[in-house]
């Protein structure tokens, strides 16, 4: 039922986009129909691949390192008053930045290669993640803490057992937000300087005016996004499902 | 376990400085069942838990000491409404909970036997989910019996099960838990009538002992002593309101 529904939903899509392209009668140039974007998605589908890994490995490497960079600071956020105090304006202020903003000066520092996107896509998900799982790790049940306390458990042991297994939905959900915006991170980075990878495609086709191959590496984006959540949904189910 | 100690508590307790409670002083008899009786927000849980040593959000100013002249709050086990299982674990890991924390090897026979003796060998490797609310209930009272403490805080722990189920608690806890100096804390006089060995009702104007029913406890639910008794608690609750 649910597939047949996403089937529907795709077709009306579809039939809406090329209603469009028929009623106005819109250059190709500045819309291409569904055909015509599948046709030269068909003929460039090993140079969209080409690209796509190349997204594909920054947004997997960005999406590793942000996830352990955001545990850990969660970790020590909800374990210690004084990094409370010291990195928690701090991190509103990364987050009060727009990325965007950021895009240039990480080119320059890192390159044009790989390592400028991923530290794209590891900022952009930096604060989704920490932010969910230390609400998570700071919302313990309060009972059960008591119960912790009479049974005489070390700080250290509370978070191991009881805090951490809590806040794991928390964490499931700041992950699923982040498998969304980690391609956004990583194409942002392809936009401000380099040589390859989807966005990098998409400047080099909206370049020449060839929109039809701009919709097809979009379209591809955004398929290879809706993959990577359903993924990560999958992988943290069982999270998810922790609490009753 | 060490030999259950006399406990008493008392002293005054405030909130910003509006009184919770006037000066008292509540005494639980070594190795029996006190309940202690009374209405929403007249401080009985706060009483329960200074003794258990846990946050109160009140001041209080007053000495909780035990017979034995050694510390209370670390010989205490504590059951609470809610049956604070940890809904990752199962039944197993709930009841081993406490040595799990503390670093210690977990007693695998001992937990067996415990889970055994609440008839709930089927289900050790459920999760809480799995179970009915006096399933639940029943590992939590195993867990708080894992911990072999000769002290035992009770707040409310069967006011959220249906009268059946309600009334086998009171008869297992009361059988499982004999030999330790107990505290319940409740609102239903019924239930205080079945199992008090010794009655006191809190009310604002402080603690009044009251004589518990003669059978031994815990009473039959029908035992006309019991009802009688019931019946006068709840007079006194009223009249205090």
């Amino acid at each position: 039922m649910r597939y047949l529904s996403a089937l529907a939903a795709t077709l009306f899509a579809l039939a809406v986009w090329q209603g469009v392209v028929s009623l106005t009668g819109l250059p190709k140039f500045i819309l291409p129909g569904p055909g015509l974007v599948a046709e030269t998605w068909w003929q460039n589908r090993w140079l969209i691949a080409e690209h796509t890994w190349t997204t594909a490995v920054e947004v997997v490497i960005g999406l590793a390192c942000g996830t352990l960079l955001g545990v850990v600071t969660a970790l020590q956020l909800a374990n210690s008053r004084v990094a409370r105090v010291l990195v928690q304006p701090m991190l509103v202020f990364t987050q009060a930045l727009p990325v965007f903003a950021l895009a240039p000066l990480l080119t320059l520092w890192l390159g044009y290669g790989l390592w400028s996107k991923v530290a794209m896509a590891v900022l952009i998900i930096y604060f989704p993640i920490t932010s969910s799982f230390f609400d998570g790790l700071m919302r313990t049940p309060a009972g059960y803490l008591d119960l912790a306390r009479t049974m005489q458990a070390s700080r250290g042991a509370v978070l191991w057992h009881i805090r951490i297994p809590a806040a794991l939905p928390s964490l499931a959900s700041g992950m699923r937000l982040a498998a969304v915006y980690a391609p956004i991170g990583a194409v942002i980075g392809e936009w401000v300087g380099s040589s390859q990878g989807l966005g990098y495609l998409m400047l080099l086709a909206n370049g020449r005016a060839k929109t039809d191959l701009m919709f097809a590496a979009m379209l591809t984006l955004g398929v290879f996004s809706i993959l990577l959540h359903m993924i990560v949904r999958r992988a943290t189910a069982g999270m998810a499902g922790e609490m009753r | 376990m060490t030999p259950a100690p006399d406990l008493s508590i008392s002293g005054t307790a405030t909130i910003d400085g509006a009184t919770l409670f006037a000066p008292l002083t509540l005494t639980l008899g070594a190795g029996a069942w006190t309940c202690l009786l009374g209405g929403s927000g007249v401080g009985k849980t706060t009483v329960l838990r200074l003794i258990a040593g846990l946050e109160t959000g009140a001041e209080f100013t007053g000495r909780i000491t035990a017979s034995d002249g050694r510390p209370v709050s670390e010989r205490v086990a504590y059951m609470a409404q809610d049956d604070l299982l940890l809904p990752w674990a199962t039944v197993a890991q709930n009841v081993s909970l406490g040595a799990r924390l503390r670093g210690e090897t977990v007693d695998l026979d001992r937990r067996d036997r415990l889970i055994e003796r609440m008839r709930l060998q089927d289900h050790l490797t459920r999760k809480p989910s799995e179970l009915s609310g006096g399933q639940r209930q029943r590992v939590a009272l195993a867990r708080t019996l894992m911990e072999d403490r000769p002290i035992v805080l009770l707040d409310e722990p069967f006011s959220a099960l249906d009268a059946r189920t309600r009334a086998d608690m009171q008869d297992l806890a009361a059988e499982a838990l004999r030999g330790r100096t107990v505290l319940l804390v409740t609102h239903d006089p019924a239930e205080a009538a079945r199992l008090g060995q010794s009655i006191v009702v809190m009310t604002q104007h402080g603690l009044t002992p009251c004589d518990p029913p003669a059978a031994p406890a815990p009473r039959a639910v029908d035992d006309p002593n019991a009802l009688e008794t019931q019946g006068a608690l709840l007079k006194l609750l009223r009249e205090a309101a």
